[in-house]
């Protein structure tokens, strides 16, 4: 017998529903119009991710709900990634758009892509079902694939891209296994179902944790985190350096998200399995990361193994939620897991941004060298390079420090005193690189004297990014309430 | 009720570099200096009625401003002085003055950084002074290593990038240690409030890590003796504002880091570990005094007749029987006094070389000889502060180190005996490196062209002559503010928190 077929609620699939129509109306548009009207074609991209928050923030009653047969949740804490995710694309087209075009890589394929990776992201965000997860993983990672392997006829970036594409099969694969085994002991792939089966101690311990192994292992390359990071710095390194911008980005809130629902709404019970598995990558993470990056005469690179380090602070935060049991601490470490995530974005794309800002046609800005003498070239962008950099070595008053002074309070918090002391250790270590850019900036002269012509929106967003890290830095308080409120509402 | 008096001290500066730093390039040089000097002076002048209305016969905190700033971790704006740290506001504020005149012409790139630079400076120091809160103690602490930074590594002499990044991960090294031990104490008592800390009960395990915390972030910054070696190259590579800033200020940051943290929130600690300190302290006083004897270089000698210097300070600290666990208000006073002077004769002494740099471009002792026949004027303000430097009587070295060594012989005869040697150490190293340079024959044709100082230096030096022998003279201004504070911060120490 056939159920008759109801109309799921699509009340909170608005947002996606959306994003989708639009990545095909501009890919319509652009086939129309042809090549001299790709400003519409960004100028829509914009308009689009615009749209999307305004029905985000329309749809957003910030109750939980749940809709398509339990596999898409709608609750605080997608809003407030999904705002985040809209929020970070938005600012890498701004940033990409003049290096696209002079390199004559901004195609309609590069928006619409971008627009579907978004859309991808935003699956992952709201997953509530082992195969909502895997789909959105998917769409975005294929698209990003794509996007990393764009400019053609540059060796460097099609390797990336492969590595890309076979690391990233791999980890898909793993998680996947990972996926199965959960269902083979649980009897299910609802998130929430999941949780009951576990709470239920039903289910056939072996198994879980088997395939609990292969989840973390799939979350953990595309975290990138110790000893799953080997692709991180060749593909920084390899992908043009907006897409580098692009993958350092949006799709580590995203990232954030899938490891949120999959181990902190799913598998919570299992806590006691995946912390310690979590801890050891965490702290690999901050002390390889760090270590790797002074070696490195490529910012991009650089930036790569400084965000290993950074993604393992976030690791660090995650983990210490569950060590005591009561639900204050476990928020507390949430929420700094998640405010890391933000300040590590905001930093990330103000870094990238500024190598962007720093090129123009015929010059790719990305090695140490580069930064030289910026002081002189231009004061103000120097002084926003500053903010980052000190920023991510966690000096105040910057966004960077109230990230870490979080984090490392959770850690004490839990009794993890000596993992504190390594990281703040290794923060040390981190430092020296960070200010070796900050040297070069301002203790050198310039080895480039060209001129900045970047254009008027990018100088402003950038100016204003880098205001934010101070600003953030100065005023932690909303931010924080803010990914607060969203995980209490949703969590609990 | 909140008074509005610290934080006009900390943002006047602050602001006043921002608009210093609007004026652009060097085009603008001519605008950016008298701004600089508008703010600097600006900055004294709200740091006045800190003075004035300071009540000496009060123990508690005074001008106390308290605002929510991070709810999240109960993390106040929470401000406050008393009679220990109300005086460096002041000294900071008036050093800051000198700074920017003593580089009036002499900075002629990227003047409006380097003044923005130095008020950003004094304005993060006031905040250190005057925080009442562990985390806005830390911010401030760490933030004042940035302007630091940009000032050794830009206006620095040939090795300054060595000498700035060896300065900020020294320094940095220390405090994180210290933010650690912020957050372990958050976590036992649930406020980040130093107030709070001080009443906290703990047991003698924590309080010996707590006090080896802070004593790394504190002792690195003093710098005691065997973690100093980032100072010499600091002192050498740093322009003369730099310098003078960094020996007059900063290194007091570290003994008044003693005095707000280590003592009152680990007492125990701080009596189990005052054999220790008082060890290192005299290595620091005897030994770096006869390392400062063979330098060559002029700023190093300071440098290190600084790291000497400082030896008394946190000698007179530790000076805590045992069986009384009473500390020497004498050696506590002694060391506050010796503190504030040698932030006056210190930041004279940098600002004597700097002029002499100025015209020759040379800092080693060899290059001169016979000054005192070309630059008269100048001889004899170097002559005045180089006496100070040895604690010559009624001048404002003698005052903290005669305290400091009547409070030693009262604690033991042998600790009074070593530190006395300082007396003699520290006149050697200074005249005889005075009269190298200053007496003899004109030593070379350069020594010959040399031009007496002009207004602006004899201003600066007038001054801070002034300064000094008006503390040597007449110290009780001094000491009255301090005295309620101190006794009740041994008395404090003194009562077990076990």
């Amino acid at each position: 017998m056939l159920n008759e077929f109801v109309l799921p609620n699509l009340a909170p699939v608005y947002p996606e529903l959306f994003l989708l129509t639009m990545a095909c109306v501009i890919l319509m548009v652009d086939v129309i119009m042809g090549a001299a009207y790709r400003g519409l074609v960004a100028a829509l991209s914009l308009l689009t991710l615009f749209g999307c928050a305004v029905l985000t923030a329309l749809t957003a009653t910030g109750e939980t709900t749940l809709t398509f047969s339990n596999m898409f949740v709608d609750d605080a804490f997608a809003d407030l990634l999904k705002m985040l995710v809209y929020g970070a694309v938005a600012t890498v087209l701004v940033y990409s758009r003049r290096y696209m075009r002079d390199r004559g890589l901004d195609k309609a394929e590069y928006y619409v892509l971008m627009l579907l990776a978004t859309l991808g992201m935003m699956v992952m965000i709201s997953a509530n079902h082992f195969l909502t997860v895997y789909l959105g993983l998917e769409l975005m990672s294929l698209s990003i694939y794509a996007l990393v392997a764009m400019d053609r006829d540059s060796a460097r970036s099609t390797e990336a891209a492969m590595k890309y594409f076979i690391l990233g099969a791999l980890a898909s694969g793993l998680l996947l296994y990972g996926m199965s085994m959960m269902y083979g002991a649980t009897g299910t792939l609802e998130i929430n179902g999941v949780l009951q089966a576990l709470a239920m101690g039903q289910a056939n311990g072996v198994i879980l944790v088997f395939g609990l192994v292969f989840l973390v292992s799939g979350l953990a390359f595309k975290l990138g985190v110790v000893p799953f990071h080997m692709w991180v710095p060749d593909v920084y390194h390899g992908a043009t350096t907006p897409m580098t911008l692009f993958i350092s980005t949006a799709p580590k809130i995203a990232t954030f998200a899938m490891v949120m629902r999959l181990l902190v709404f799913g598998t919570i019970p299992l806590a006691e399995q995946w912390q310690p598995m979590l801890l050891t990558m965490a702290v690999l993470s901050i002390i390889i990361g760090n270590l790797a990056a002074i070696a490195q005469t490529n910012i991009k690179r650089m930036l790569a193994y400084s965000g290993i380090s950074h993604m393992g602070f976030m690791l660090l935060a995650l983990t210490t939620g569950v060590f005591n049991g009561h639900a204050a601490l476990a928020l507390e470490a949430y929420t700094s897991a998640l405010y890391y995530v933000v300040a590590y974005v905001l930093m990330s794309l103000a870094s990238f941004g500024m190598l962007l800002l720093l090129s123009r046609a015929g010059y790719e800005v990305e090695t140490l060298e580069d930064m030289k003498g910026l002081n002189q070239r231009s004061p103000w962008y120097a002084a926003v390079m500053m903010f980052v950099m000190f920023s991510m070595a966690g000096i105040p008053f910057f966004v960077g420090f109230f990230a870490k002074l979080s984090v490392l309070l959770s850690t004490v918090a839990a009794g993890l005193v000596w993992v504190a002391v390594v990281a703040v250790a290794f923060s040390l270590v981190g430092a020296f690189y960070y200010l070796r850019v900050v040297k070069n900036m301002y203790f050198d002269a310039p080895s480039d004297v060209a001129p900045i012509t970047a254009s008027r929106d990018m100088r402003v967003l950038l100016s204003l990014n880098g205001i934010a890290i101070a600003a953030f830095g100065l005023f932690p308080q909303w931010l924080m309430d803010l990914c607060q409120e969203a995980l209490a509402r949703s969590l609990f | 009720m909140n008074s509005s008096l610290l934080s006009l001290a900390i943002w006047t500066p602050i602001i006043g570099a921002i608009i210093v730093l609007m004026t652009g390039d060097d085009r603008n040089a001519r605008i950016a200096r008298p701004l600089a000097l508008i703010s600097a002076i600006a900055g004294l002048l709200v740091t006045i009625p800190l003075y004035t209305g300071f009540d000496n016969a009060a123990s508690g905190m005074q001008f106390v401003e308290q605002y929510a700033w991070i709810k999240r971790f109960y993390i106040n704006y929470h401000l406050g002085v008393d009679g220990i740290s109300v005086l460096f506001i002041l000294l900071n504020s008036f050093i800051t003055i000198f700074v920017v005149i003593a580089a009036w012409e002499v900075v002629e790139t990227k003047v409006a950084q380097y003044m923005a630079a130095f008020l950003m400076m004094s304005g993060l120091i006031n905040g250190i002074f005057s925080a009442l809160d562990g985390v806005l103690f830390y911010v401030f602490f760490e933030a004042s290593l940035i302007p630091m930074y940009i000032i050794i590594g830009v206006w620095g002499g040939p090795n300054r990038v060595y000498a700035a990044i060896k300065f900020f991960l020294y320094t940095l090294l220390g405090s994180l240690l210290m933010l650690i031990a912020l957050i372990y104490l958050f976590l036992s008592s649930g406020s980040f409030s130093i107030l709070d800390w001080h009443q906290l009960k703990i047991g003698m395990g924590p309080q010996i890590y707590l006090f080896l915390a802070f004593l790394i972030a504190f002792a690195v910054k003093v710098p005691m003796w065997p973690v100093h070696t980032w100072l010499p190259d600091a002192h050498v590579e740093a322009p003369t504002g730099g310098s003078v800033v960094l020996a007059a200020i900063a290194l007091k940051l570290g003994a008044y880091g003693f005095l707000r943290f280590s003592l009152p929130i680990a007492p125990d600690a701080s009596v189990y570990f005052a054999p220790m300190m008082i060890t290192l302290s005299l290595i620091a006083v005897v030994y770096i005094g006869f390392v400062a004897l063979v330098q060559q270089d002029m700023k190093k000698l300071v440098a290190y007749s600084s790291i000497s210097h400082m030896g008394f300070v946190t000698l007179g600290f530790f000076m805590i029987d045992s069986t009384t666990r009473m500390g020497s208000t004498l050696g506590v006073e002694g060391a506050l006094v010796q503190m504030i002077s040698h932030g006056f004769v210190s930041g004279a002494m940098f600002l004597c070389i700097g002029v002499m740099y100025d015209r020759m471009h040379s800092r080693q002792i060899a290059d001169y000889g016979g000054v005192v026949n070309t630059m008269p004027k100048f001889a004899a303000f170097f002559l005045l502060f180089a006496m100070a430097n040895s604690g010559l009587p009624a001048t404002s070295g003698f005052v903290g180190e005669f305290m400091v060594i009547l409070g030693a012989v009262k604690f033991n005869f042998w600790v009074g005996f070593l530190a006395a040697t300082t007396l003699i150490v520290g006149a050697a190293y200074t005249l005889w490196m005075y009269k190298r340079v200053i007496f003899g024959e004109v030593a070379n044709p350069h020594v010959a062209e040399l031009t007496d100082i002009n207004c602006r230096e004899f201003l600066i030096l007038g001054v801070l002559a002034i300064a000094v022998l008006a503390m040597g003279l007449y110290p009780y201004p001094f000491t009255d503010v301090m005295h309620v504070s101190v006794d009740n911060l041994l008395k404090h120490v003194a009562v077990s928190k076990l």
